[in-house]
């Protein structure tokens, strides 16, 4: 199994890196939370948060591709994997998130 | 007959694996399935925070005002701790597949080498969270719950403030929050002391702030007990149910973690006995890496969720 691929170390302390620079950077933007990714608004919550956001689906992605070596499987295994949460978890948290802000409006009545 | 399905085999690609289309191992695939499963019961659990954030949004606590202490170190050091955490985790998951590619190439002294370190980053993970479990459970400022007479007999969850920052209700009276001693601070006396010191005043639930005057008239009317730390049924750092999410996912995902390091540790005794040198092979090392993973992987999205966002 892509032999090559595993024929040295230096692709998993690739990823380590990557890895604790996006968290490193994360963490630095909590701290800091700079101005202009507070205050401006999209979709319902703060800019920051979006970056936050994508920046652990960055993550989720190297964990998931090369840590558990899903990128390297058969697409067949691939997808059967990926499609269920994809396809599920966003549809998840479009009801109960929405239905969230409901029920804080039906509070604040 | 066995012809057709060796020439099946090779001259089928469709699914590339011809008639083993996933190209895995029963073990890998299994699995794989379970954790699916856990995918979703983790999102599960993460969307009903998201709803229960959603709903109390007004008053909802801000995670970098709850976490924010390092052991050994004063102060504030918001996220310090947990981004500490999460490195372990990573580290610890750099190690598994540093073991997981040395099974590859059949060096057992290796794996056991990168397990053994694998393990240790679990068990500092796991005591991490102890820390903070358990400074969670104690609590840090305290807090008053007030109580309103209206029909639904809501409360809410005031803070003491001085100069526009939380002051610590231990200080106000008198005693401190780390002598290993029981407190219990009856609202009547705490009502009287604070109306003798006229720089504090009260943050409300809503982030809103009252004066010392109003906050004495607000006191009066509302408050009902003093609350230290926090468990299922209170929480002085806000809404409760922010709490039971907390004991709840960082407590599952603690589970999954403290499970992880038992079969870490099981591999480890397997690999030294020389199971899987005998077997002839290490996929064992991956099956139980892929869990591990997956752990930290969880971590990744509690970490954002719970703590950054």
């Amino acid at each position: 199994m892509s032999n090559e691929k595993n024929s040295g170390n230096w692709w998993i302390w690739k990823v380590f890196w990557i890895l604790l620079g996006l968290t490193t950077f994360e963490v630095a933007l909590g701290i800091i939370k700079p101005d202009f990714l507070v205050n401006t608004q999209f979709l319902g919550t703060k800019l920051l948060n979006h970056v936050f956001i994508i920046l652990t689906l960055i993550k989720a992605g190297y964990i998931v591709l090369v840590f558990m070596h899903l990128g390297f499987e058969e697409n067949s295994l691939k997808w059967t994997i990926l499609i269920p949460a994809f396809v599920l978890v966003p549809y998840l948290l479009f009801i109960v998130l929405i239905e969230g802000t409901h029920a804080f409006n039906a509070l604040m009545l | 007959m066995a012809d057709s399905l060796i020439q099946n085999d090779i001259n089928s690609p469709a699914w590339k694996g011809g008639d083993v289309p996933y190209k895995a191992s029963y073990g890998k695939l299994m699995m794989w399935f379970f954790l699916i499963t856990d995918t979703l019961t983790f999102s599960a659990f993460l969307a009903g925070y998201g709803f229960s954030r959603f709903k109390f949004k007004d008053i909802w606590p801000v995670p970098e005002d709850v976490f924010t202490h390092f052991p050994f170190l004063h102060g504030d050091h918001p996220l310090l701790f947990v981004a500490l955490m999460t490195f372990i985790l990573i580290m610890s998951s750099v190690t598994m597949v540093l073991a997981v590619n040395y099974g590859h190439k059949m060096q057992k002294n290796k794996v056991i080498l990168w397990l053994s370190f694998t393990i240790i980053g679990g068990i500092m993970f796991l005591s991490s969270q102890a820390w903070e479990w358990g400074h969670f459970i104690h609590g840090d400022s305290g807090a008053i719950e007030m109580k309103y007479a209206n029909e639904s007999g809501s409360s809410e969850i005031v803070h003491v403030v001085k100069d526009g920052s939380i002051y610590s209700i231990y200080d106000i009276m008198g005693a401190k929050s780390h002598d290993g001693a029981h407190h219990e601070f009856a609202i009547e006396d705490f009502k009287e002391k604070f109306s003798f010191e006229k720089e504090l005043g009260l943050r409300l639930s809503n982030k809103t702030f009252k004066n010392h005057s109003e906050s004495v008239l607000y006191l009066d009317q509302h408050a009902s007990k003093v609350l230290l730390g926090a468990d299922l049924k209170k929480n002085e750092y806000g809404h409760v149910l922010f709490a039971d999410y907390f004991f709840f996912i960082t407590g599952f995902h603690g589970f999954h973690v403290f499970s992880g390091v038992v079969l870490l540790i099981i591999l480890l005794i397997n690999t030294i006995k020389g199971t899987y040198e005998k077997r002839g092979h290490y996929e064992m090392v991956e099956k139980i890496g892929l869990y591990w993973h997956f752990v930290d992987l969880v971590w990744v999205f509690v970490f954002t969720f719970f703590y950054l966002v």
